[in-house]
């Protein structure tokens, strides 16, 4: 077997690495290894992922009753503001960047990332937009004009404090960091890549991220662009989104769904590659139709880009503009359907292991259906014109983002987990987070279905007490409540099996992929010999010499 | 070996840095043109630009980078005609901001702000833009310029230089575009 070269890696970064050099926290904070940096963010995100998750607990515990008082209405905009722009810009989308950051360089054999220091810096900034975003509140006052932040509402008249300025300030400095990061993952993947591994054998997590850097790089420009214009309206009396000088409050909704809708996908397209990497090895099979899962990966960032209008159906855009939306969006459901046919395929016929990962792995397929199908619905002009702005609309965009990222991001941490800390997470405990997951999960939002199609408008802070409300209203409370319990359970089971798990060695699921050939924790140079890749399995290769992937004609 | 390697890194790098730049500057247009049907109280392009003035400014602009590229020719070959072209290509740029604060002091007399009415806006936040990034693409050239004749960059001295004289091209095809859609089509 012929030794494989370890990616050259410039002779700058050797000297940037020092982290071992320094002692306790400063290990951390002046880390630029691509590892230290991902746990950061992954910790980080956690944070933000709980004080998310109380926000919504509050506004549960509000509509618990019909007519409640628990809180008043500016409260609750403030938040349903914060809990929207935690959860997508500083949960969501850091959270996927985090695994990036630590399985790209590994899945691709290389040793770090390609700017070690760019990607401390997208650290930091992603930080410190998180505390411009809750500075607000020490400022004296949250935003409280919604995620989505729609002209003339959040312009000066309506908004007068400075909640709005710290809210785009905030996810400015997180969009420059994102994009940064971005940029740093395709020349990771263009350029680093171990001898052999070839686009048609990357693993599909670094095929999608590799995607979603392109969607990164093209869509948060969008958003800066709009919170540029938001600020000059409010700081230098700008009429970009007033109607009284000539501004169009339309054009804000125009530009930010232009990046609206790619950031859907840049919250799932990450989550689509963990679960191409969990479904094959618990099924014990290689995946099904590889290039049709990398192929409609490709079709959806291309589609993301044609569908942005249809956020803005209720808007009266004309019906051609309608009808092209609508088309684009119903079309987009084809690659994604594509998808999902290939992950049941895989799983069809395999020796199928329920671990917690592939438990989550599994809900996934079912949970995300049943969003992209009301998502769909949605595409539908009639039906849009019905439903907007109902709690369908919320129970739709829950069980895309947290029934498909979500469970995305939790099939990732049961499954890598043991290659970040050397020890595996407690499987009992697995069990019951999963289960008062999906309880909690299904608990909460399918009733909102239901709620929605009696016609309760969302993000309103309470509501008169009609046939059936009260009823389903406390339903969703109650499992919100599940919900929030088995996060403890999560936390509990990283805390405890982080010191007292089993200990993992280098390959516990018997993988295919190279971040397992490595040891677990990674040392800091990643590998001392990168195996030869062959094929898209170099593990089972190297452990099957006689029946290896390569040695069959069809493989690439 | 290494040094190869880190240019492939970089060129990308930039490229896609410019491709996401580019994204950002097509909305500040999109939201440019988008205010044009509409019904504008108080100015407009057609009254307030003189596109021909600006014109001139643009030729300079523009043969910045023909300069630039000249300099990039004799980065290795001539240290004296490479301090020539580079002073050239930053003095180029430094009529064009002088022409862009000319124009906008003249406008401002006219009482004609980024808060006046959307034309103002979508104007000033376009070219203010770009004027923010020739600014920087200046200090960029100043400080290249300095590490080169200092000899502080040794062999990484072509890779700094594609990668600023990338942003400096590429800034000169936004003004195309600003110029084309701002000054040719709606102050015709």
């Amino acid at each position: 077997m012929s030794t494989s070269e370890i990616p050259i890696v410039p002779s700058e970064i050797d000297k940037l690495q020092r982290f071992q050099e320094h002692a306790g926290m400063l290990k951390w904070l002046a880390s630029v290894d691509h590892k230290q940096i991902a746990v950061m963010y992954m910790l980080t995100s956690l944070f933000f992922f709980l004080v998310g998750g109380i926000e919504a607990l509050l506004m549960r515990w509000q509509l618990a009753r019909p007519e409640n008082r628990f809180m008043g209405p500016e409260t609750y905009n403030q938040l349903f503001t914060l809990h929207g722009t935690t959860m997508i810009f500083l949960v969501a989308v850091p959270a996927l960047l985090a695994f990036g950051n630590y399985f790209i360089p590994l899945q691709i054999g290389a040793r770090d990332i390609a700017f070690p220091r760019l990607n401390a810096m997208s650290y930091w900034l992603f930080v410190f937009g998180g505390v411009l975003l809750y500075g607000s509140i020490l400022a004296g006052n949250a935003p409280d004009m919604g995620w989505f932040s729609y002209a003339p509402l959040s312009e000066k008249p309506y908004s007068s404090l400075g909640g709005v300025d710290y809210w785009a300030l905030g996810l400015l400095v997180i969009g420059i960091g994102t994009v940064a990061t971005a940029i740093n993952f395709l020349v990771t993947i263009a350029t680093l890549r171990a001898p052999g591994m070839s686009f048609k054998r990357l693993p599909l997590f670094t095929w999608m991220s590799a995607v979603n850097s392109f969607l990164i790089i093209i869509a948060f420009p969008a958003l800066n662009s709009a919170l540029f214009m938001l600020l000059i309206d409010r700081n230098l009396h700008g009429r970009f989104f007033t109607p009284d000088g000539g501004g169009s409050p339309i054009l804000w909704q125009h530009i930010f769904w232009n990046f609206g809708h790619p950031e859907v996908y840049i919250m799932i397209l990450p989550a689509f590659g963990i679960i191409s990497e969990v479904i094959p090895v618990f099924s014990r099979q290689p995946i099904f139709g590889y290039e049709f899962v990398a192929g409609s990966t490709v079709a959806i960032g291309l589609l993301s880009f044609a569908v942005w209008a249809h956020h803005m159906f209720a808007t009266g855009m004309g019906h051609d503009v309608d009808v092209f939306f609508a088309a684009g969006s119903a079309l987009i459901a084809v690659p994604t359907g594509i998808k999902i046919f290939n992950w049941i395929a895989t799983m069809w016929g395999g020796k199928i292991r329920f671990t917690t990962a592939m438990q989550f792995a599994s809900a996934f397929l079912i949970e995300f259906t049943i969003g992209g199908l009301s998502g769909v619905i949605f595409a539908v002009v009639p039906m849009d014109w019905q439903l907007t702005d109902t709690y369908v609309i919320v129970a739709h965009i829950h069980y895309v983002l947290f029934g498909g990222t979500l469970f995305g991001l939790f099939a990732g941490t049961y499954y890598w987990f043991p290659k970040i800390t050397g020890r595996l997470l407690n499987e009992r405990l697995g069990k019951w987070h999963f289960w008062l997951t999906v309880v909690g999960f299904n608990a909460t939002f399918f009733v909102q279905h239901l709620l929605g199609f009696r016609g309760m408008t969302r993000r309103v802070w309470t509501y008169p007490d009609l046939p059936g409300w009260g009823l389903l209203n406390m339903i969703s409370t109650v499992g919100a409540f599940i919900l929030g319990g088995s996060m403890l359970i999560l936390l509990w089971n990283i805390y405890r099996s982080r010191t007292h798990g089993e200990r993992a060695g280098d390959n516990p699921w018997q993988a295919w992929t190279l971040e397992w050939a490595t040891t677990s924790p990674p040392p800091p140079y990643n590998f001392a010999e990168v195996p030869p890749v062959h094929s898209r399995r170099p593990l089972w290769d190297l452990h099957h010499p006689d029946d290896a992937d390569w040695m069959r004609e069809d493989q690439p | 070996m290494s040094k190869p390697l880190l240019e492939v890194k970089i060129r990308l790098a930039v490229v896609l840095f410019l491709v996401s730049e580019f994204f950002f500057f097509v909305f500040l247009i999109v939201a440019y043109i988008y205010s044009q049907p509409s019904e504008i109280q108080g100015p407009t392009a057609q009254s307030s630009l003189v596109p021909w003035k600006t014109g001139i400014y643009t030729v300079v602009l523009l043969s910045s980078s023909v300069t630039i590229f000249m300099a990039e020719r004799t980065l290795v070959s001539s240290r004296k005609r490479f301090t020539a072209w580079m002073a050239a290509t930053i003095l180029l740029g430094a009529v064009f901001l002088f022409g862009e604060m000319r124009e906008y002091s003249g406008l401002l007399h006219k009482d004609i702000s980024i808060s006046r009415n959307l034309f103002g806006s979508t104007y000033f936040t376009l070219t203010g833009f770009h004027a923010i990034h020739v600014t920087l693409g200046l200090l960029m050239l100043l400080t290249l310029l300095a590490l080169v004749l200092s000899e502080k960059l040794g062999e990484k001295r072509e890779t700094s230089f594609k990668a600023i004289s990338y942003y400096w091209h590429f800034v000169d095809i936004v003004w195309i575009m600003v110029f084309s859609v701002v000054y040719l089509w709606s102050a015709r």
